[in-house]
């Protein structure tokens, strides 16, 4: 089984996030991680080659940073990367990924493509979806269970109010979500092991790409930060009066009861 | 020649979801200042009877694709009639709720129509030129973007609760318009075996307007019977930590939070929950938020209105007490 990673690298969520002198977020000495709901995504990939066999490949598309990323990913266990790194790229939307990541995948062998439901950064959770219909893949979104018998994936992925059951002939390509299982460490032979497994660096010129043909639709105008939220009072007394008096509260003041 | 604004009305087990409502009402607001049409679009089978609904929230057109083959969802079947429908007619502009449905619909939608897409918005900047500036929360809620699409249909996905339903008019009418669903083959690769619900009385996460949550502090699944206790006295939903979730306390789905549902309801009841940002994502835009908690420097005080420090033991029953009181009044 050829099974294909989707992984970006992230700030880590608890990071305090500011904006430089230019409005934007600056990630100047914030800690970078792989996106959390990678992870998942890895851990998913490594549990099917350890059932079925096969190969992990990572994919990201990142600047010089994101090489420790895919280090972390290949000490999880996968068996090598590529990674799309073009100081030509500016801003890159979803669109834009999803064209380039669709490039990338398309030039390795791939039963299935795993990846997260959204990345923490920028919360959108399209790219995914969007390259496998660039690349005219079905999908499944939002997976929380993943059976694979042969050519057939049965998912049961997480929709309002309860679970949907799915089935897809491979390759397709598939996001799962928190919950779909627990994430593995890398061993202290694992990290050794990374540093000797291949990483290709591509231009996108190598995917027969150019930047210049390439233009965002969704465009970030600016960054604000939000005005963090007031904490109000703690009430008084026995558990008894605090609980009467924020009845009371909730009524007469916030009116809310 | 502007075509609307358009709203999908999305449904499920023949009701309209009150994301929709929120956004007939937003998009009704929004079409008056750019003088345009609001035009909703109703998927699904034997869903007919929804137009009127949707009219009086606001739309004064109803796109009806009504089907057998469109009766559940399905990723391939709503992108094939979507497409066609969206390409025929350009809109300005197509908003969903940012649910499960949409969040799998919508890039997939975006890409096929060739467009951009704003998702999980929380907001929308009505400009001069008829132009829509979507506000998104990124980074864990730590910041927001501003985003302009620059394709047409702008395309957006809209979070619960960002806007309010109005009042319906029962007066209002709109013109109807079935369109026949052709589905194209190729988009039927999925296949759906099973949809399977959790059967509760209680209302939606995302859609309830009192959230009573439950952390890593109940200790115990069967402790969530007081939680469950305080949120029937006044229909409230249940919700969890991370913690509690991964304690196998309670289901995945209940879990609020950046990974989970993001809620924001009127008022949010924070039982042993510490406060860390992941679940302050998910619902610091709450409008009142209560933190019961024993430590009295955990930081889900920082964002409560009304703090209790206290044993969650002893005071969720006691506010289970005093709120019966209170709905008796
Ligand atoms: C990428 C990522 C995504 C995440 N997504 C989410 C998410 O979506 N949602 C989420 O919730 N978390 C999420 N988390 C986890 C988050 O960081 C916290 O670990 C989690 O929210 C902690 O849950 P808790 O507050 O219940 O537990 P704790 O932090 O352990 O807090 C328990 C609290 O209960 C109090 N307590 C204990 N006993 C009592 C008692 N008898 N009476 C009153 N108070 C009591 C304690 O004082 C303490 O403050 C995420 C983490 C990561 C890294
Ligand atoms: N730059 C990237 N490189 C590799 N994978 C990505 C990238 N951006 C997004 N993805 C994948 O697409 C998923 C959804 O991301 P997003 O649409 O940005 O929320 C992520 O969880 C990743 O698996």
């Amino acid at each position: 089984m050829n099974i294909v990673v989707l992984m970006k690298q992230t700030v880590d969520t608890e990071a305090k996030i500011v904006l430089n002198s230019d409005g934007k977020i600056d990630t100047n000495g914030v800690t970078l991680v792989i996106n959390p709901l990678d992870e998942y995504a890895i851990e998913e990939a490594l549990r099917i080659k350890e059932r079925l066999g096969g190969e992990v490949t990572i994919v990201t598309l990142g600047g010089d940073q994101a090489t420790a990323a895919v280090r972390s990913a290949l000490a999880m266990g996968a068996d090598k990367a590529v990674q799309i790194n073009d100081p030509a790229l500016g801003e890159v939307d979803e669109g834009m990924a999803a064209t380039i990541l669709a490039k990338a995948v398309q030039t390795l062998p791939h039963d299935i493509v795993l990846a997260g439901v959204m990345d923490t950064d920028n919360g959108s959770a399209q790219v995914a979806v969007r390259m496998a219909e660039k690349m005219e893949l079905p999908s499944i979104s939002s997976v929380t269970k993943l059976d694979i018998d042969e050519s057939l994936a049965t998912a049961k992925r997480v929709i309002d109010g309860g679970l949907a059951t799915l089935e897809v002939t491979l390759p397709a390509v598939i996001t799962v979500v928190q919950g779909i299982n627990e994430v593995r460490y890398p061993s202290v032979a694992g990290i050794m092991k990374a540093k000797k497994k291949p990483l290709t660096v591509l231009k996108l010129s190598d995917l027969g790409l150019d930047a210049s043909n390439l233009a965002v639709q969704a465009k970030v105008l600016k960054f604000t930060l939000p005005i963090p939220r007031q904490g109000g009072k703690k009430l008084p007394g026995e558990p008894a009066e605090a609980a009467s008096l924020l009845a009371r509260l909730l009524r007469e003041e916030a009116k809310v009861l | 020649m502007p075509k609307g604004i358009w709203i999908f009305v999305e449904q499920a087990a023949g009701k309209i979801r009150k994301i929709s409502f929120e956004l007939l009402s937003q998009g009704r607001k929004i079409a008056d200042q750019t003088g345009e049409p609001l035009v909703a679009v109703i998927i699904g089978e034997k869903v007919a009877n929804l137009a009127k609904e949707a009219a009086e929230y606001g739309a004064d057109k109803v796109y009806l694709l009504d089907s057998p083959q469109l009766a559940q969802y399905t990723t391939g079947a709503y992108t094939s009639v979507l497409t066609k429908l969206l390409r025929n007619e350009e809109p300005q502009a197509f908003l969903m709720g940012h649910t499960a449905l949409a969040k799998d619909l919508a890039p997939r939608l975006a890409q096929r129509l060739g467009v951009g897409l704003a998702s999980d918005i929380i907001d929308i900047e009505v400009n001069q030129e008829k132009f829509l500036l979507f506000k998104r929360p990124v980074f864990t809620g730590s910041a927001f973007s501003f985003v302009e699409i620059l394709t047409k249909p702008l395309l957006a996905t809209v979070r619960a609760k960002s806007f309010v339903a109005s009042e319906p008019d029962p007066t209002r009418q709109a013109e109807v318009i079935e369109v026949a669903a052709e589905i194209d083959p190729g988009d039927l690769k999925v296949i759906l075996k099973d949809v399977a619900l959790i059967v509760t009385s209680r209302p939606a996460l995302t859609e309830a307007d009192i959230v009573i949550s439950g952390g890593r502090g109940m200790k115990a699944k069967e402790n969530f019977t007081i939680l469950e206790d305080l949120a029937d006295v006044v229909g409230a939903a249940v919700g969890a930590s991370r913690a509690a979730v991964d304690s196998g306390w309670i289901d995945n789905q209940f879990q609020v939070g950046q990974t989970g549902s993001i809620v924001a309801p009127t008022l949010y009841i924070a039982c042993g929950i510490s406060g860390a940002i992941q679940h302050i994502a998910g619902m610091g835009a709450s409008k009142v938020i209560i933190a019961i908690n024993k430590d009295p420097d955990a930081p889900i005080f920082n964002v409560a209105d009304y703090g209790i420090v206290g044993d969650l033991f002893e005071v969720v029953p006691l506010l289970t007490e005093e709120f019966k009181k209170l709905v008796n009044e």
